[in-house]
């Protein structure tokens, strides 16, 4: 099924739609352009919010609550506790990005492949419309279809979390002879 | 979910009575319902002693020796009741699904397992109480028992697996923890060096048992053993198709665990270990692995009909490994890599017994021949122990100051080489005896074969074996300071195992006890072979003689001289270089494989990065600008503006090139991504 | 509503995050661009995961990985950000070209 643009615009859920799309494509941009470090983290989170409410929307609640569970709660910390250690500038500062002559090229090149990746979909998706479901993914079937399809690949992400701590614990410790220099 | 395949079970114990060979058998109750615990108990116990092992009063030995008796005790029992009245059990735990496979965990309780569970848990308890004087002081000693414990968990996962995915985990964990245990002394590159051969080795093989469990399942349908043997019942074609494929490559991954020809290189090398180390992989855990694989499928190699006559391959590799290996253990210095040998040489009995069809007599072996040779080597540990030394020219005459392992080592011996009425006589002759029985009911060249290498491969055992005790324990000690008998902890498992090596063989005397024959063919499945209903006068005849003519020619060759350099020199001409050089297999596996593998792979790269990589902007710009400027000399006069133009251009275009490699990722980044969105775009278009 | 709206926030967010990955010099913020990418990447994976009915949810299960690899990158980026810092006193990547030759 097709939909006309003046099908699209007279849907209410498209108003919605709108209304989560936009302000994360702006704080997106902001993730990126931002001339503070902390304002940038921030409009991560915004961004990832917005990603969540679709999630939302679009009936996958548990997928959308983890986002904000692992990403906003966890993630962001990270990030934070990164700035604070590294001891960027916490002042609005415009040594974040690189010059101009950088950033043009960049610019021109996402949007080159923005115009590649739109230009993909609509020819091949047009406007096929999404059947929304009636009722959420219940966490239940999450469950049942993780433990039951994808129970290898669940176990195998498993031992990546452990290498990354392994990993992680390896790169940041403080070398014990490097201490006893400094 | 437990017992879920029981009456299935019960089917097939109703089919094999049909087929002539009765199996009484229970289902064992809640004895074999919590056989679990076996598999569960040392693998717990392995992180219990990671993380509170080196708190613990006794550092980590009482929880692993604990879970040893444990499976020992519980092994016994199982045992017990088998005998009385049968157990057939195959409890199952659903953990997943991939397409239409069910994973599941598993634990298999009947004859075959019972034996392993047995065998593993008795050996292993004995070697883990002799460990605790060995490794005494040791700077990883609580360490070691976490791995050793790993080990024979590992070994115990891969015995009690319904299935052929299970095997596989415990296989691997098999592996690894025998990496973690040969390198246990990793401050000697040599070590790693061997830890690392052996994990190659086995990994190398291991492919062949991944090939394999695939096809299997492929063709058959599952990976659970009981499966694959009903799809035989039916006559399954499409498993009849590609058998034949499936069971040679399993048969491949076999012949890595158990140090089959030519795949027995990493074996010796993992002497490196500790003794006790030694003692557990070669006798009741890993290079039993392979057989107890071949042991489990034995009715799927039975039948021609699905296995073709992969049976006569391991027939000829087994004869192979027995004969030449044992050959190699002749010329050993090294008192552990003489028993190494052996042991290849002893596992190529095995595997060529279950190539005959002699499933209980290969099986005897395996279980005898476990305790020989723990034995032998906590014995050789012994004297290595109070004489700072693996190297036999160090020692000699140890008999006056170490009666204790003197003369459980000669008990050891004895069974080893098979002399009446010790272990090894009965279970050695009986696999020599089911040769000769294949070989005459069967007559080809393969059976032939078998039969003359197994009875040269009992004169070759009993020669080295009167040579590494004669070079040991008689004449004149040769080694530094003063040889003293070792601790009560190391003497006392010495002679317990002495004990089973003497008296183990009568649980199986043809005609008199078939009490290890009525164990082990407790099965889900029938097993079709030959019994022997009295001893084989005519060849024991043959082949007692043959052993101690060996011994005598053995002692006599060695015997105590002037000088233990003396007593070393043993040359044959072109065959002794031979056997010194381990038949150039391992030379030729470095030099002929690895190196030329590997050192071009590294150059190749290296190449790549220094001339391709880096020379690029080099290149376009300066290579250019030379033959601009040589052409510009030529021709200097005539189209001078021109080549100094176009040499200026490449040269600048070099330049830019070189400025192009900043060294800063995210240019490089940029331009990947350039890259992959200009053929994302031609895609598009075109 | 349709797929294709899905399809081109995913495209606008990914476009934008590559951006960051290609601009920052700070080597956090490159992190969180990155993230920005991931985020895009979810969008999509949850969209077609909708629009196909999947019975086994494939796509929200992909997405569940994808924030648990996410979560691990980000760590060990974070880790690696670390140890860079603490050797050259300074978390900006474009000091790092060390890789010229």
């Amino acid at each position: 099924m097709t939909i006309t643009f003046g099908d699209w615009i007279t849907e209410i859920a498209n108003w919605v739609f709108l209304a989560i799309a936009l302000p994360t494509l702006g704080a997106a941009v902001l993730v990126v352009s931002a001339k503070n470090i902390v304002r940038a983290v921030l409009a991560l989170v915004v961004t990832l919010a917005g990603t969540a409410a679709l999630f939302l929307m679009l009936g996958a609640e548990f997928v959308g609550w983890t986002i904000v569970l692992v990403y906003i709660g966890a993630v962001i910390i990270l990030f934070l506790i990164g700035i604070m250690i590294t001891r960027a500038p916490l002042t609005k500062n415009a040594d974040l990005s690189q010059p101009i002559s950088m950033r043009v090229p960049a610019a021109l090149l996402s949007v080159i492949l923005f115009a590649v990746i739109g230009g993909a979909v609509a020819a091949s998706f047009g406007g096929a419309a999404i059947p929304l479901p009636d009722e959420a993914t219940t966490t239940a079937s999450i469950g049942e279809t993780l433990f039951t399809n994808w129970v290898i690949p669940f176990e195998v992400v498993s031992f990546v979390l452990l290498a990354a701590l392994i990993g992680g614990i390896a790169l940041a410790r403080q070398d014990p002879a490097e201490e006893g220099e400094v | 979910m437990f017992a879920a395949l029981t009456p299935f079970l019960a089917a097939f114990a109703f089919l094999s009575e049909e087929g002539g060979h009765e199996v009484h058998a229970g289902d064992g109750g809640a004895l074999a319902q919590w056989a679990w615990l076996i598999v569960v108990v040392p693998v717990v116990i392995t992180f219990l002693i990671v993380f509170f092992g080196k708190k613990s009063p006794l550092k980590g030995w009482g929880m692993a020796t604990f879970g040893m008796a444990f499976v020992a005790v519980y092994g016994a029992v199982l045992a017990w009741v088998n005998l009385q009245e049968g157990i057939l059990y195959e409890g199952a735990i659903d953990i997943g699904k991939i397409g239409p496979f069910a994973l599941q965990w598993g634990w298999v309780v009947d004859g075959l397992s019972i034996m392993m569970y047995f065998l593993v848990g008795i050996v292993g308890f004995l070697v883990f109480v002799y460990a605790k004087g060995y490794m005494k002081g040791d700077v990883r000693y609580t360490w070691f028992f976490a791995a050793f414990s790993l080990f024979a968990g590992g070994m115990l996962v891969l015995v009690s697996a319904p299935n052929l995915i299970q095997l596989i985990v415990g296989w691997e964990l098999v592996g690894v923890s025998s990496y973690l245990l040969i390198a246990h002394y990793w401050e000697d590159f040599d070590n790693v060096d061997a830890g690392n051969k052996a994990f190659m080795t086995n990994k190398i093989a291991d492919v062949g048992l991944f090939i394999g469990a695939i096809i299997m399942a492929l063709s058959a349908g599952s990976f659970q053993f009981s499966e694959i043997f009903s799809r035989m019942i039916e006559g399954h074609t499409l498993l009849a198709q590609f058998g034949f494929w499936a069971g040679l490559a399993l048969f491949i991954g076999a012949m890595g665990k158990s140090a089959q020809f030519p795949f027995h290189v990493w074996l010796p090398d993992a002497m490196a270990g500790p003794t006790p180390v030694s003692a557990l992989m070669h006798a009741a855990t890993m290079v039993t692995a392979g057989i107890y694989l071949i042991a489990r499928l034995f009715p799927f190699y039975q039948m021609p009909e699905f296995a073709g006559n992969v049976d006569s391959y391991i027939v000829v590799i087994g004869a192979i490994t027995l004969f030449f290996m044992g050959l190699l253990a002749i010329v050993q210095d090294d008192i552990k890599k003489v028993l190494a040998y052996s042991t290849v040489s002893q596992l190529g009995y095995m595997m060529a017994a279950m190539g005959v069809g002699a499933y209980s007599a290969g099986l005897f072996h395996l279980f005898t021949h476990a305790f020989f040779k723990s034995l032998l080597f906590l014995g050789a540990g012994s004297v290595i122990h109070a004489v700072h030394s693996n190297n036999m020219s160090d020692m000699g005459g140890l008999r006056k100051y170490m009666p204790a392992t003197f003369w459980t080592f000669l008990i050891g011996t004895a069974a080893l080489i098979g002399l009446f009425p010790f272990a090894g006589f009965w279970s050695k002759d009986e696999i020599i005896a089911s040769a000769y029985y294949n070989a005459s009911t069967d007559p080809t060249a393969a059976a032939w074969f078998m039969v003359i290498l197994s009875i040269a491969g009992a004169f070759i055992t009993a020669f080295y074996m009167a040579r590494a005790v004669s070079l040991t324990f008689f004449g004149e000690y040769n080694g530094h300071g003063h040889p003293h008998e070792s601790p009560k902890i190391m003497t006392i498992p010495l002679m317990g195992l002495a004990a089973f090596a003497a008296f183990a063989g009568f649980l199986n005397m043809p005609g008199i006890t078939e009490t290890f024959i009525e164990w082990v063919t407790v099965r889900a499945f029938p097993i079709s072979e030959h019994h022997f209903t009295a001893p084989n006068w005519a060849l024991i005849s043959i082949v007692t003689p043959i052993v101690l003519i060996a011994l005598g020619i053995g002692f006599w060759l060695f015997r105590p001289k002037e000088t233990q350099a003396a007593r070393d020199t043993f040359d044959i001409p072109v065959l002794y270089p031979l056997l010194e050089h381990k038949y150039y297999i391992d030379d030729f596996y470095m030099d002929g494989i690895i190196r030329p593998t590997m050192g071009p792979l590294a150059d190749g790269t290296l190449w790549i990065d220094e001339n391709i990589v880096d020379a690029v902007p080099n290149l376009a710009g300066g290579a250019a600008k030379h033959v601009a400027a040589a052409v510009n000399t030529v021709d200097q006069n005539a189209v001078d503006g021109v080549y100094n133009s176009v040499s200026a251009g490449t040269g600048a275009a070099g330049g830019f090139l070189r400025k192009a490699l900043t060294g800063r990722v995210q240019q490089y980044a940029a331009m990947s991504f350039a890259g992959v969105v200009i053929i994302a775009a031609l895609f598009m278009i075109f | 509503m349709t797929i294709i709206q899905f399809v081109l926030l995913g495209a606008a967010l990914f476009s934008i995050g590559l951006y960051g990955v290609l601009t920052r010099k700070n080597a956090v913020l490159v992190l969180a661009s990155v993230e920005v990418m991931l985020a895009a990447v979810n969008v999509n994976l949850v969209a077609f995961d909708v629009y196909l009915g999947d019975a086994s949810h494939a796509g929200q299960i992909m997405t569940l990985f994808l924030i648990a690899l996410a979560a691990a990158e980000v760590g060990i980026g974070i880790a690696i950000v670390l140890l860079v810092f603490r050797n050259r006193r300074s978390a900006n990547i474009d000091e790092l070209d060390v890789m010229r030759f």
